[in-house]
């Protein structure tokens, strides 16, 4: 395998991010008085910044490495993650929910649970919420040690002990807002680092052209027809005909609709950076902002990852070619780093590297923050310590900060001990955060669901996707953590991709329905009153007033909605 | 709250840019046999130092 050398100038730009950082979260820390600047950055963040931190937050090891494995793996169907799924949910979550989440002045997503439902359907949305973010942050850790470990001969606790003390001591000095906008540095770093390896890369393939013949060669020698790898609709009408193994209604129920609605419309990461916005428009307009680079990454993480593959299967002696692992399967999770080291020298090496660190950390720090504050404001106020004043809070949200890091450092030593634990552990979560967009949709949208209808809606949502799981298998399934634990096997899909959408779907429609029986067999918690603010019905419509046309939320969520259409068709 | 992001966002790659300039003016052009013979340190350098200096530029006639 090709590992870096680095010289000088690659240390010297590292260290200078690192600087650059550190006195971004030095200087923010005299504007955190309380707890509101702490958690929710006081509410003050202008649009275009909640914007780009909306999608740098989302922009950690698993986009940059993990799309980049997919689209050696997938080709240019991976976009689908992209076009189908996120960009749709950000306008519908910019122009449909984004009014109740802020509008109701919850402080987080399992306190608009509270509001809307009751204490039992926060209490599980938070419980599960901090326990998945920590170990989504150890798992960013653990995948940055382990990366720098083979690329760079760092040694696995220096990584991690230098990854968390960063991340610690940024948002330990200036909370939420030094998190946005480090996530917004580290945005551009992101842009500008990994930019130059997609020119060189295409220059290598020799262009659009040359990539698309070359990605024929790799779809015909994997028994696909010649534009499998470059076409993102065209083989969708047979799961059989494409690499991803989906079929079109696999893909836009359980990827388009369920799994990208339930993670970018539910999950607070990510709905924290709106909840910072200076007004009810600039939070509407964050994720609509964001969409707009969100429609290119492909370009930067998607596309590096269909070179690696193309010239893998073209290249001569002494060209790009992906390392393979035991067994002599091709390492797709090394297709980013393997290019940074092939075609960067040193000087543009260090960028690179640190557009990598940039990555792994700002998904870090956004595991972090929504952490600290669903432990604070969800479960030590709301269970252990009611009144207590809001500098206590504030202070418990710094040992938050801390206790997250500490916890997060323990997952990723414990996925280098148990890779197969932390397999199993997302494969729970998966389970659990599959139904959520049904309670929140039914919430939004509908007055008559309870709390009751919520809860348990919720609880079988969950476990239907388990049987679902444990009853299917999909092709060459080597462990039980792939499906079929009950022993009795009733489905095998062409691909884990394909079982991980339908176990969505099942677990979405069982939530979807079951909520709604359980809802007209009890009482209304709420009343009309208590839930205004709360639900679309009960709710009066906002008059965007003051704000140009060109920045009206409808008219951003329709230009961005188009410009999606668009990029489906010329990639069809 | 008065803090503009553009600042340190363009002092940064400002900086890394005049890094990447001068280190592609003095380094041994073999380095670059890699990027197919062009100095991408040299022209990478210009790219993002011209962001930076936008950068700082928006933030100081804002």
């Amino acid at each position: 395998m090709q590992s870096m050398h680095l010289q000088g100038i690659d240390y010297a730009i590292l260290i200078a991010y690192f600087v650059f950082v550190l006195g971004i979260g030095f200087v923010l820390r005299k504007f955190v008085k309380t707890g509101n600047d702490f958690f929710l950055s006081g509410r003050s963040i202008p649009a275009w910044i909640t914007g780009l931190a909306f999608i740098s937050a989302n922009l950690g090891a698993q986009e940059v490495i993990g799309m980049g494995a997919s689209g050696a793996k997938y080709g240019i169907m991976t976009s689908h993650f992209y076009w189908v799924g996120a960009i749709p949910a950000m306008v519908f979550v910019g122009l449909f929910m984004m009014p109740f989440y802020y509008g109701s002045k919850a402080r987080s997503v399992p306190e608009y649970l509270k509001l809307r439902f009751d204490e039992k359907t926060r209490g599980l949305n938070a419980i599960s919420f901090t326990v998945m973010t920590v170990f989504s942050s150890g798992i960013s850790m653990f995948a940055l040690a382990k990366l720098f470990g083979i690329l760079l001969g760092w040694n696995f606790n220096f990584s991690i002990c230098v990854s968390a003390a960063i991340v610690l001591i940024y948002i330990f000095m200036g909370g939420l807002t030094s998190a946005i906008y480090n996530e917004v540095l580290q945005f551009f770093l992101i842009v500008l680092g990994f930019l130059p390896l997609v020119f060189l890369g295409l220059h290598d393939a020799g262009g659009w052209s040359g990539l698309t013949a070359k990605l024929a060669v790799v779809a015909t020698k994997n028994g696909f027809a010649a534009g499998a790898w470059n076409n993102s609709w065209q083989f969708m009408g047979n799961a059989k005909e494409n690499p991803m193994g989906v079929g079109w209604f696999g893909m836009v129920a359980g990827l388009g609709f369920v799994l990208s609605f339930g993670y970018w419309c539910t999950d607070f990461l990510v709905v924290q950076r709106a909840m910072a916005a200076n007004s009810m428009s600039a939070a509407r307009r964050t994720p609509l902002i964001g969409a707009i680079p969100k429609m290119f990454i492909p370009a930067l993480v998607i596309l590096p990852g269909m070179i690696a593959i193309a010239l893998t299967a073209t290249s001569g002696p002494g060209g790009f070619s992906l390392p393979t692992k035991a067994g002599g399967v091709l390492d797709y999770d090394m297709a980013i780093p393997m290019m940074l080291a092939h075609y960067l020298p040193s000087g543009l090496l260090g960028l690179g590297l640190t557009a990598l660190m940039a990555s792994f950390m700002s998904g870090m720090a956004g595991n972090v923050t929504a952490f600290n504050t669903v432990l604070t404001y969800d479960i030590y106020q709301g269970y252990l310590n009611k009144d207590k004043s809001d500098q206590h809070y504030l202070w418990m949200g710094r040992f938050a900060t801390v206790f997250g890091i500490l916890l997060s450092i323990g997952a990723a030593y414990l996925a280098d001990q148990f890779n197969n634990i932390m397999d199993m552990i997302q494969l729970v979560f998966a389970f659990v955060n599959a139904p959520l967009f049904a309670t929140f949709l039914l919430g939004m949208f509908w007055k008559r669901s309870t709390g009751h209808g919520a809860f348990f809606g919720l609880l079988s949502g969950t476990i239907a996707a388990s049987i679902h799981h444990g009853f299917t298998v999909p092709v060459g399934a080597l462990s039980l953590i792939k499906g079929g634990w009950t022993g009795h096997i009733i489905h095998t899909y062409p691909s884990e991709m394909a079982q991980n959408f339908w176990t969505a779907i099942f677990a979405w429609t069982t939530c979807f329905v079951a909520t709604i029986v359980i809802s007209k067999l009890t009482r209304r918690n709420k009343s009309d009153a208590e839930l205004r603010g709360l639900v679309y019905s009960l709710t009066p419509r906002i008059k965007e007033e003051g704000i140009p046309w060109y920045q009206q939320p409808w008219v951003l969520g329709v230009i961005v909605l188009a410009a999606a259409v668009v990029l489906n068709i010329i990639f069809w | 709250m008065s803090f503009d992001i553009r600042y340190p966002i363009g002092l940064m790659f400002a900086l890394f840019g005049a890094m990447l300039v001068v280190f592609g003016l003095v380094s041994d052009p073999a380095i670059y046999q890699r990027s197919f013979g062009i100095n991408v340190n040299l022209w990478w350098g210009i790219v993002i130092f011209i962001f930076g200096a936008v950068m700082l530029g928006l933030a100081w006639t804002a």
